[in-house]
């Protein structure tokens, strides 16, 4: 009865209590700005983080289960002086809710061990609480400048964050890219909550809801795409994310990867979904060739680094294209009037920015204690971690499983729904969509295998083999507290793979408030299957699945032991009698990926691979270069830089002016002023 | 008969004929080759060879090694198992689509993969990493013929869409047959058979499937070896579940009826692995860097037939 009563005041009070949470999160950065040198003001900073986040999970969870009728908003008389900061917590706000405050608990919970093993703890504990609390303001956001406001907050914070370790030039660089791309992609938001409040319209959410007949779409999509998409990672804006991601601290890393994305992709589907009123059919098509082309190029990125930290950065980006792909079809089926296949796209879609931020989040932090264990994120440097780091080595490969999207984890059901919404796409109405969605289907099936790839070799040279370097072989298990998390991740992970219907039917009430549809509840379908649209299209079912694994395993195992001779011998390593002495010569990262980066990069990075072997007799080392281009950053980036430096050289010609040049110069502009204004008023 | 009846039936029928496709493939070969080689039974008394044999385990093996027959061995069995080969409606196809089959073979292979570089020898880390540069074309390949299949049937359930080829709708298709070449191409590459990689030498630099298990030995081999045959099977049921659907039995029916459809699928088998044998006997392997291109030819055609069904859709 209590808990009943309870239940039901935090689902009325849900708006209130959340921004009390988000106050909350504010307050401890204050505090922890004021006295973070002691390690135990570190451990409490990082234990109520964990705790607020769990208590905001929770209402997450309530404003889901027993959503408050009415809707209630709060209106809060801070912000801009002629409007109220209004806040609330619909449908799509709670699962988001949720999404960034479960793993933020966990990975806060992570942090209570591991934040002790940062050297300025200072540097890194002020920021940490403010993030979250950021992040949680623009979920809960119910106007464009508290919106605006919580994304403003959330990217300088990280920035902080980014750039606490600033002794490393990489990290600066990464903080010089991060910002400028933080500051284009803000004002490509600002810019479209302006083309949708329209002349006179407000900047609450409602109103622009109201007045969205009077906006011009097609700039509305693009600027979000810019905006959302270049904090998400879309192609080509990603390439802030994976030099900024890594340089953080791991556990704020898990924090970029797994959750700030996720509060990019809300951004998405608020305003594109939500305020940019019915799509066009023309609007998935950007959408879905962004998309495609992200969650390959993320992925065959991912392939050719051997940098732990940036191997999953750029996966980062990869999975952000597999959210979009979704998103891409729901738009696509939405505005072909196919209600049920949108609400089927569109789950894939948030179950997979759900499943993500679980494991991304896992396999940062698994990242972080092998830094913290060895000090290298170099995998060339690595290897052998699994009988020194057993702990880590199972939650990482629990992880790496799941990203790989094999069965029965949780990244499995996200693609597979992905892949029955692309089966249902023949019914579109247009001849391109239907040329572009099984070639975005393919795209999607390379990048899954190719991910299956990058992360045997993540794991493999990692965790297997021997170790590279004495820093590899005197690594030590990580402390207790990220054991904990990871194996908390882990959990969760093979939880969401094995009864995904529980994750189905809780999203089914914000595809009836974005699309207008559900999906046949799927809790109730009989053994946990999940079977989205009919029995016939398609089921699956990941207990089962689990479950006969575990039993076929278990069956072979004893059949084995029953029959099968027990001898058994520990013998050193056969490799058909030539065993390397040296671990230097096993199979690294860059040897593994070699036969792909010959088959995939010559042509998208100008591979080019020289070796240069001394003739017989002579004892120099042979030697074997590899020259990657970064496509992307060469073609979009690098000439945009040298433009701005050009012009800044040729710009710096004013700053030595004598006085009367100075003085010629601000009457020739004031004249120009004149004239401009003299020309528009005739 | 009852549907968890046929799925035990079905359970123990892929693990019992599964070396004896492997030993009839070797068999046929050896006699397009002029040679008497091994009767078709060999392959279990292998098994049983290895069996009984000592395991030797490199010194610096890690759990996963040892554990990773057993998991192989089981995921490939459940796979094998949801395929229907001699009748249709098993209680488990209503687990597990064709999507997830591919999947499934996906985590086996992720296993293997792994297993080879955990003792940190070059034939392994050669081995595992060439082993995913095939499956990173091979499974989309794969995946496009699923599409094909299931948009030409309707559904990614094997025993709807076995029972849609055998109903009067099914008519050729263009579509169905890019798909089948596409599916051929990636059972050869996906069981290690010539032109992809040889399954009869060890000590070849080319070598892949073989080069992963190296390390292997005794009871390990020998479920990996039973997991290899499984897997041949496998895709061999599944063509002969998709493009020659006559013969099964279906649900529900009679001893007759399940006795033909055994019958069925047993010719199935036979003809299967000869065409294999005669296929492996009058082709060369390749050189590493042409497979990605054979590969390539499979993953192109499927994705033709995905889009000339999806653009061939008008309502």
């Amino acid at each position: 009865m209590r808990l009943a009563e309870a239940l039901v005041f935090a689902s009325r009070n849900v708006s209130e209590l959340s921004a009390a949470g988000v106050a909350l999160l504010f307050a401890l950065s204050a505090g922890a700005t004021a006295l973070a040198r002691h390690f135990l003001i570190t451990r409490s900073i990082y234990t109520a983080c964990a705790l607020a986040c769990s208590a905001l999970a929770a209402l997450g969870m309530c404003a889901l289960i027993a959503p408050p009728v009415p809707p209630v908003t709060v209106s809060l008389p801070i912000g801009l002086p002629f409007a109220h900061t209004l806040l609330g917590v619909d449908a799509l706000s709670a699962v988001f809710l949720i999404i960034v405050n479960l793993t933020s608990a966990i990975v806060s919970a992570g942090a209570i061990g591991y934040g002790v093993h940062a050297r300025e703890p200072q540097r890194v504990v002020p920021f940490y609480p403010a993030f979250i609390g950021a992040m949680n303001l623009v979920v809960i956001a119910q106007d464009a400048f508290s919106f605006l406001l919580g994304w403003e907050l959330m990217s300088l914070t990280s920035w902080a964050l980014v750039v606490s370790d600033d002794r490393s030039a990489d990290n600066r660089r990464a903080g010089i890219v991060y910002l400028i791309m933080a500051t284009g992609g803000a004002l490509a938001l600002l810019l479209a909550f302006g083309v949708l409040a329209g002349a006179h319209g407000g900047y609450s959410f409602a109103q622009m809801r109201a007045a969205t007949a009077l906006a011009p779409a097609a700039i509305v999509l693009i600027l979000t795409l810019i905006g959302a998409g270049s904090k998400a990672g879309l192609v080509p804006l990603h390439a802030w994310l994976p030099l900024a991601h890594p340089a953080a601290p791991s556990h704020v890393s898990a924090l970029m990867s797994g959750v700030m994305t996720k509060v990019a992709v809300y951004g998405f589907v608020r305003i594109v979904f939500d305020l940019a009123g019915p799509p066009r059919l023309w609007w998935s098509t950007p959408v879905l060739i962004a998309a495609g082309i992200t969650a390959l190029l993320g992925v065959l990125q991912a392939l050719m680094e051997h940098d732990l930290k940036r191997l999953l950065a750029y996966h980062t980006v990869e999975n952000i294209g597999i959210v979009f792909i979704g998103l891409g079809l729901a738009l696509a089926f939405r505005a072909a009037a196919m209600p049920i296949a949108a609400a089927l796209a569109f789950i894939a879609a948030i179950f997979h920015v759900f499943n993500h931020s679980l494991f991304k989040s896992l396999l940062f932090l698994g990242s972080g204690a092998i830094l913290n264990a060895s000090g290298e994120r170099d995998m060339e440097h690595l290897g052998g971690l699994i009988h020194r780091m057993p702990v880590t080595a199972v939650a990482f490969l629990v992880g790496c499983i799941a990203i790989s999207a094999l069965p029965p984890f949780n990244g499995f059901v996200s693609e597979w729904l992905t892949f029955q919404a692309i089966l249902l796409s023949p019914q579109l109405p247009e001849w391109f969509l239907r040329l572009l969605v099984p070639a975005v289907g393919a795209t999607l099936a390379c990048s899954a295998a190719l991910a299956a790839a990058c992360f045997v070799k993540a794991f493999g040279v990692t965790f297997l083999g021997r170790p590279r370097t004495p820093a590899a072989l005197a690594a030590r298990e990580t402390d207790r507290f990220s054991q904990v998390a990871m194996l908390l991740f882990a959990t969760l992970c093979l939880l969401a793979g094995v009864v995904p219907g529980f994750i189905m039917d809780a999203l089914a009430r914000t595809s009836q408030l974005l699309l207008g549809a559900r999906l046949a509840p799927q809790a109730t379908q009989p053994w946990l299957r999940i079977a989205p649209i009919e029995p016939t299209r398609g089921v699956y079912n990941g207990l089962l699945v689990f479950v006969m694994i575990a039993l076929a395993a278990v069956a072979t195992a004893l059949i084995a032991r029953r029959i099968a001779a027990h001898a058994s011998r520990r013998v050193p390593a056969w490799d058909c009698g030539f065993p390397d002495p040296s671990p230097v010569a096993q199979y690294s990262a860059t040897s593994f990926a070699q036969p792909i980066r010959r088959v995939f990069g010559t042509a998208l990075f100008r591979v080019r691979e020289r070796v240069s072997m001394p003739s017989p007799g002579d004892t120099t080392a042979a030697a074997l270069e590899v020259e990657l281009h970064d496509t992307v950053w060469e073609t979009f980036y690098a000439p945009v830089i040298r433009a701005v430096g050009t012009l800044a050289d040729r710009l710096t010609r004013l700053q030595f002016l004598t006085i009367r040049k100075y003085l010629m110069l601000v009457f020739a502009t004031l004249i120009l002023l004149l004239a401009v204004i003299g020309l528009s008023r005739s | 008969m009852r549907p968890w009846l046929t799925q035990l039936l079905q359970l123990a029928l892929v693990l019992v004929l599964a070396p004896w496709l492997t030993g009839l493939t070797r068999t046929f070969k050896s006699r397009l080759m002029r040679r008497v080689g091994p009767p078709p039974l060999q392959p279990y008394r292998d098994l049983v060879k290895l069996l009984r044999k000592e395991t030797v385990v490199a010194d610096n093996a890690s759990w996963l090694f040892r554990a990773a027959p057993y998991l192989i061995f089981a995921v490939t069995w459940v796979a094998a198992a949801l395929v229907p080969t001699f009748c249709t409606g098993l209680t488990f196809s209503a687990a597990a689509d064709l999507i997830v089959i591919v999947a499934l073979l996906g985590t086996a292979r992720f296993f293997l993969a792994l297993a080879g570089l955990d003792v940190g020898t070059s034939f392994g880390g050669i081995g595992a990493s060439r082993e995913m540069m095939f499956a990173s074309l091979a499974e989309p390949a794969m995946l496009m013929v699923v599409f094909t299949v299931s948009l030409f049937a309707g559904s990614t359930q094997l025993s709807y869409v076995s029972a849609y080829m055998l109903s009067t709708h099914a008519g050729l298709s263009i579509s169905l047959a890019l798909a089948l070449v596409a599916l051929i191409i990636v059972s050869l590459a996906e069981n290690a058979r010539i032109p992809v990689d040889n399954p009869a030498t060890h000590l070849e630099l080319t070598m892949v499937h073989e080069a992963m298990v190296l390390e292997y030995s005794g009871r390990h081999l020998a479920l990996i070896e039973a997991a290899a045959s499984l897997k041949l099977l496998l895709y061999l049921s599944l063509i002969a579940c998709v493009f020659t659907p006559w013969g099964t039995a279906e649900v529900d029916a009679g001893a007759w009826a399940y006795g033909l459809g055994l019958a069925a699928y047993l010719l199935k088998l036979i003809a299967g692995a000869s065409l294999l044998a005669v296929s492996e006997t009058a082709t060369a392997k390749m050189r590493v860097f042409r497979v990605p291109e054979f590969l390539g030819v499979a993953l192109m055609l499927g994705l033709l037939g995905a889009i000339l069904l999806f653009v061939s859709r008008l309502s």
